[in-house]
C-alpha cells in the first residue's frame, strides 16, 4: 500500500534534523495560522498563488531563493563547524549525516538558491527592459515556477521523512547505484531535481521566446539592455543544456528503478559516461549562473557611474562567445578520468580561452567606472566586490585549466574555494546588487542603506576570510568533504575558515533586519516617482511599483538607452511629453494550472521515491487532467479600461514632472 | 547586425503570441502543408522499414540508407510541421536552429571523441595484457 514508506523513514535517532524540521514545522504552522486567522488566505491565492504576472512570479522566486539560501547556509555552518571540531576525533556529526549535508548543500544553493534567484531577477526586470507587458507565456511561467518550489519541497521533505543524497551534489555512479546506495537519498535528489528541471526547461523556452519575439516598437536587439542580451544567452543555455541533464538523470533512474545498465560497473555499463554527460550539462550550467550576473553588473555599474556602459557591443559580443564556448570546455570538470595528453591538451586550451571574453567584459566595466561619477550605494559596492573576488576566482580558475596542475589539486579544498570565489563572489554578490538595485522597483521604497552597506562588510570579509584559508590547506594537501583528520597544520586554517563562517552569518543576520526595518520606515524610504536611482534602461519608466499592465502605452523605443533618452528630452521641456492616447488594455487571466500542477508533481514526486505506485498514477492523471483543463479554457484574458490606465499613468506623471521641473539640467 | 536590421521593421504587435486568425484560404493552404508534410513523413517511415528488409539494395549499404531517410526525415519535419524557410521573417528560428545543430554537435562528438580516449586508456588491466602479447 505504502511501498517502501513506513515509520522507519523517521529518524528518530538522529536529533538535529528532528529537531530542525520540528522547528520548521512550527514556523510554517505558525505562518499558516497567522495568515489564515487575518483572513489573507483569498488575497493570497488571488493575487499571488495563482498570479501569472512576471513581477510577482519573480519575486516568489527570489523568496524562494531567499528561505532556501537560509537552509543551505545552516548546512554550510554545520559542515565548518564540523571541520573545526573533527581533529583527531569524530567531530559531532556522525559520517552518514556529514555526507548528507554536503550533498545537500551543493544541491540546494545551485538548483534551489544560485537558478530561483536569477530566474526570478530575470522574471522580474526583462519584460520591463523589453517594454513590454509580461513574458510570452504567462500562464507557463507560473508553471515554472511552482515546479521549481516542488522540487525544492521535495528536498526539504527528505530531512524527515527518509535521508538525502550521501552522494555530494553530482551522484557520480557507481556509488550512486541503486548497489551502493539502496536508501532513497539519491532518489529524492534524482526526482526533485527532474521536476525542477522541467520548471527551468519551460523557463528558458519562455524567454528566449520573449527575448526574440515580444519587444516594445523600435526595441532593435542591438538596442536592448545589457541584461537583456544576458537573459537571451542564458536560456539559449537551458535550452540547448537541461535536455542533457533529464536525459542522464533519467538514465540514472532507469538504472536504479528498472535494473538498466547504462552506467553501472557490470553488464556494460560505462560510468565514465556519466561524468562526461553530467558535466556538458554542468559547464553551461555555470554561465547560465554567471551570466545574467553579468547583465547585473552592466546595468548597475552604467547607471551608478552616470555613464552609459562602455563598448556595448563588445560586451553583446563576449556574452554570445561565452555562450557557446562554454559547450567546449566541460572535460575539464575530469581531466583526471584518464582521457590523456591530447584531450586534455586541447580542452585545457578551451578553457583558457574562455577566460577571454570574460576578460573583456571586466576591462568595460572597469572602463565605464573610470571617468565616470561613482554614486556608492549598496549595489555598486557588490559590483565593485564582485569584479575584485570574481577575478581572484578566475585566477584560481585558469590555473586549475591546466592539466598537470588539475592532476595535483583536483578533489581538494582548492577546488572548492575556486568555485565558492566564483559562485559566491560571482552569482551571490551579483543576486544580492540586483536585489538591492530593483527592489525598490519591486515594492515602491528603498532597502535601508547603513544596514544594507554593514551587510556587505559582513559578506566580504567574511567571504574572505572564509575561503582564503581553503586555497592555503588545498594546497598543502587537504581533500574535499573530509568528515575528520588528523593533520595538525590544517587545523587553525580551518577555525580560520569557521570564523569566516560566522562573519557571513551575521551579514545575513543584518540583511533580514535590513528586511524588516525596510518594511517598517517604508513611508521614508518610498519612491515616489519610479527612478529612484536616475535609470538608464525602460524599468524605470515606470511608477514604483509597476502596474501590472507594466506601460500605459508600450513605450516607443528610439535609441540606446531608451528611457535615459526620454528623460533628457523631458528635462529639456522641463516636464513629461505629450498625454499620450490611453486605450483598453489585455492582460492575461490568473490561472491556478501551475499550483495545481504542481500539487500533483509533488505526490507523484514523493510517490515515486518511496514506490508509491497507484499514487504516482492517480497524480499522472491529475497533472494531466489539468493541463487539458487548461487547453479548453474559454477566456484567456481580462480587459483594464482606459480610464483605469490614464488614472494610475496620470499620477505618475505628475510625481515625475515634479522632479523634471527641479532639474532642468541633467545630473 | 543584420538580423537587428531586418528586425527593424517587424513591428511588435500587442497580441498574444499564436493568437493571429487565418482567413479560410490561409487555414486550407495550411492543411494542405501538414498533409503534404504527413505525407512525406510516412513515406520516409515505410521505406527504412522496407529497406531493413530488402535483398533488392546492397547490404553493407543499409546503415548508411538509414541514415539518410532519418536525415531527410528531419529535414521534412523542420519545413513541413515546424515551418522553417529561409524568407527574412525567419531569421530567429534559422539561426536557432543553426545554434542547436551546432551544441548538438559539440555535444556528440566531443563525447564520442572523449570517450574513445578514455575506453583505451582506462581499458582493464587483462585487457591491456591482452593487446600487448
Amino acid at each position: 500500500m505504502l511501498g517502501k514508506l513506513s515509520w522507519a523513514a523517521i529518524p528518530l535517532d538522529q536529533p538535529i534534523p528532528l529537531f530542525t524540521a520540528a522547528l520548521v514545522g512550527v514556523v510554517i504552522v505558525g505562518v499558516l495560522a497567522w495568515v489564515t486567522l487575518k483572513g489573507w488566505l483569498p488575497y493570497l491565492w488571488r493575487e499571488w498563488i495563482t498570479s501569472v504576472d512576471h513581477k510577482l512570479i519573480g519575486i516568489m522566486y527570489i523568496l524562494l531563493a531567499m528561505v532556501m539560501l537560509l537552509r543551505g547556509f545552516a548546512d554550510a555552518i554545520m559542515m565548518r563547524s564540523q571541520q573545526a571540531l573533527a581533529f583527531r576525533s569524530e567531530g559531532y556529526l556522525p559520517p552518514e549525516h556529514y555526507d548528507q549535508i554536503f550533498s545537500a548543500h551543493g544541491t540546494l544553493m545551485i538548483f534551489f538558491v544560485a537558478m530561483p534567484f536569477v530566474i526570478g531577477l530575470m522574471n522580474f526586470v526583462m519584460p520591463l527592459q523589453l517594454g513590454v507587458r509580461d513574458v510570452a507565456f504567462p500562464t507557463l511561467n507560473s508553471v515554472s515556477f511552482w515546479l521549481t518550489a516542488t522540487g525544492a519541497l521535495l528536498v526539504n521533505i527528505s530531512l524527515v521523512v527518509g535521508e538525502f543524497a550521501r552522494t555530494g551534489w553530482l551522484p557520480y555512479p557507481p556509488l550512486s547505484e541503486i548497489a551502493y546506495s539502496p536508501g532513497v537519498g539519491v532518489d529524492y535528489y534524482l526526482w526533485s531535481l527532474q521536476i525542477s528541471g522541467v520548471g527551468t526547461l519551460l523557463t528558458g523556452v519562455n524567454f528566449v521566446t520573449t527575448v526574440l519575439k515580444i519587444r516594445a516598437p523600435g526595441m532593435t536587439l542591438m538596442r536592448m539592455p545589457m541584461f537583456c542580451w544576458t537573459t537571451l544567452a542564458s536560456n539559449l543555455l537551458i535550452v540547448a543544456a537541461f535536455p542533457i541533464l533529464t536525459a542522464t538523470l533519467a538514465m540514472l533512474l532507469l538504472d536504479r528503478y528498472v535494473g538498466f545498465h547504462f552506467f553501472t560497473n557490470e553488464a556494460g555499463g560505462n560510468v565514465m559516461m556519466f561524468m562526461n554527460l553530467i558535466w556538458a550539462w554542468g559547464h553551461p550550467e555555470v554561465y547560465i549562473l554567471i551570466l545574467p550576473a553579468f547583465g547585473i553588473f552592466s546595468e548597475v555599474i552604467s547607471t551608478f557611474s552616470r555613464k552609459p556602459l562602455f563598448g556595448y557591443r563588445s560586451m553583446v559580443m563576449a556574452t554570445m562567445a561565452i555562450c557557446v564556448l562554454s559547450f567546449t570546455v566541460w572535460l575539464h570538470h575530469f581531466f583526471t578520468m584518464g582521457a590523456g595528453a591530447d584531450v586534455n591538451a586541447i580542452f585545457g586550451i578551451a578553457s583558457m580561452i574562455i577566460a577571454v571574453p570574460t576578460g573583456v567584459k571586466v576591462f568595460n566595466w572597469l572602463f565605464t567606472m573610470y571617468g565616470g561619477r561613482v554614486v556608492y550605494s549598496q549595489p555598486i559596492l557588490w559590483s565593485i566586490a564582485f569584479m575584485v573576488t570574481f577575478v581572484i576566482g578566475g585566477m584560481t580558475g585558469v590555473l586549475l585549466a591546466v592539466p598537470p596542475v588539475d592532476f595535483v589539486l583536483h578533489n581538494s579544498l582548492f577546488l572548492v574555494a575556486h568555485f565558492h570565489n566564483v559562485i559566491i563572489g560571482g552569482v551571490l554578490f551579483g543576486a544580492f546588487a540586483g536585489y538591492t538595485y530593483w527592489f525598490p522597483k519591486a515594492f515602491g521604497f528603498r532597502l535601508h542603506e547603513g544596514l544594507g552597506k554593514a551587510s556587505f562588510w559582513c559578506w566580504i570579509v567574511g567571504f574572505y576570510v572564509a575561503f582564503m584559508p581553503l586555497y592555503v590547506v588545498g594546497l598543502m594537501g587537504m581533500t574535499r568533504r573530509m568528515q575528520h583528520y588528523d593533520v595538525p597544520e590544517w587545523r587553525p586554517w580551518l577555525l580560520i575558515a569557521a570564523g569566516g563562517a560566522a562573519i557571513i552569518l551575521v551579514g545575513i543576520i543584518l540583511q533580514i533586519a535590513q528586511l524588516a526595518i525596510s518594511i517598517r520606515r517604508r513611508k521614508e524610504l518610498r519612491d515616489e516617482t519610479g527612478d529612484p536611482w536616475n535609470g538608464r534602461s525602460l524599468e524605470w519608466a515606470t511608477p514604483s511599483p509597476p502596474p501590472s499592465f507594466n506601460f500605459a502605452v508600450l513605450p516607443s523605443v528610439e535609441g540606446d538607452e531608451a528611457y535615459w533618452g526620454m528623460k533628457q528630452r523631458a528635462r529639456q521641456q522641463a516636464m513629461p511629453g505629450e498625454e499620450p492616447p490611453y486605450a483598453d488594455i489585455e492582460m492575461p487571466r490568473n490561472s491556478p494550472t501551475g499550483f495545481i500542477c504542481a500539487f500533483f508533481a509533488t505526490f507523484m514526486g514523493f510517490a515515486l521515491i518511496w514506490h508509491i505506485w497507484w499514487i504516482v498514477v492517480l497524480a499522472a492523471v491529475g497533472a494531466f487532467a489539468t493541463f487539458v483543463v487548461f487547453a479548453w479554457r474559454d477566456e484567456v484574458e481580462y480587459v483594464i479600461p482606459a480610464d483605469v490606465v490614464a488614472r494610475i499613468d496620470r499620477a505618475n506623471r505628475t510625481a515625475r514632472g515634479e522632479t523634471f521641473a527641479l532639474s532642468g539640467t541633467p545630473s | 547586425m543584420s538580423h537587428a536590421e531586418q528586425d527593424e521593421d517587424s513591428h511588435y504587435v500587442d497580441t498574444a503570441p499564436g493568437d493571429e486568425s487565418l482567413d479560410g484560404y490561409e487555414a486550407a493552404e495550411e492543411i494542405r502543408t501538414y498533409l503534404i508534410g504527413l505525407g512525406l513523413a510516412t513515406l520516409l517511415t515505410l521505406v527504412s522499414f522496407f529497406i531493413t528488409r530488402t535483398a533488392l539494395v546492397w547490404e553493407p549499404s543499409i546503415p548508411v540508407a538509414l541514415a539518410v531517410l532519418a536525415i531527410a526525415q528531419m529535414g521534412v519535419h523542420l519545413v513541413f510541421f515546424l515551418h522553417i524557410t529561409t524568407g527574412p521573417d525567419n531569421v530567429n528560428n534559422v539561426l536557432a536552429l543553426a545554434f542547436g545543430v551546432l551544441i548538438v554537435l559539440l555535444v556528440i562528438v566531443g563525447s564520442l571523441w572523449i570517450m574513445a580516449h578514455m575506453n583505451h586508456n582506462m581499458m582493464p588491466i587483462d585487457q591491456i595484457m591482452q593487446m600487448q602479447s
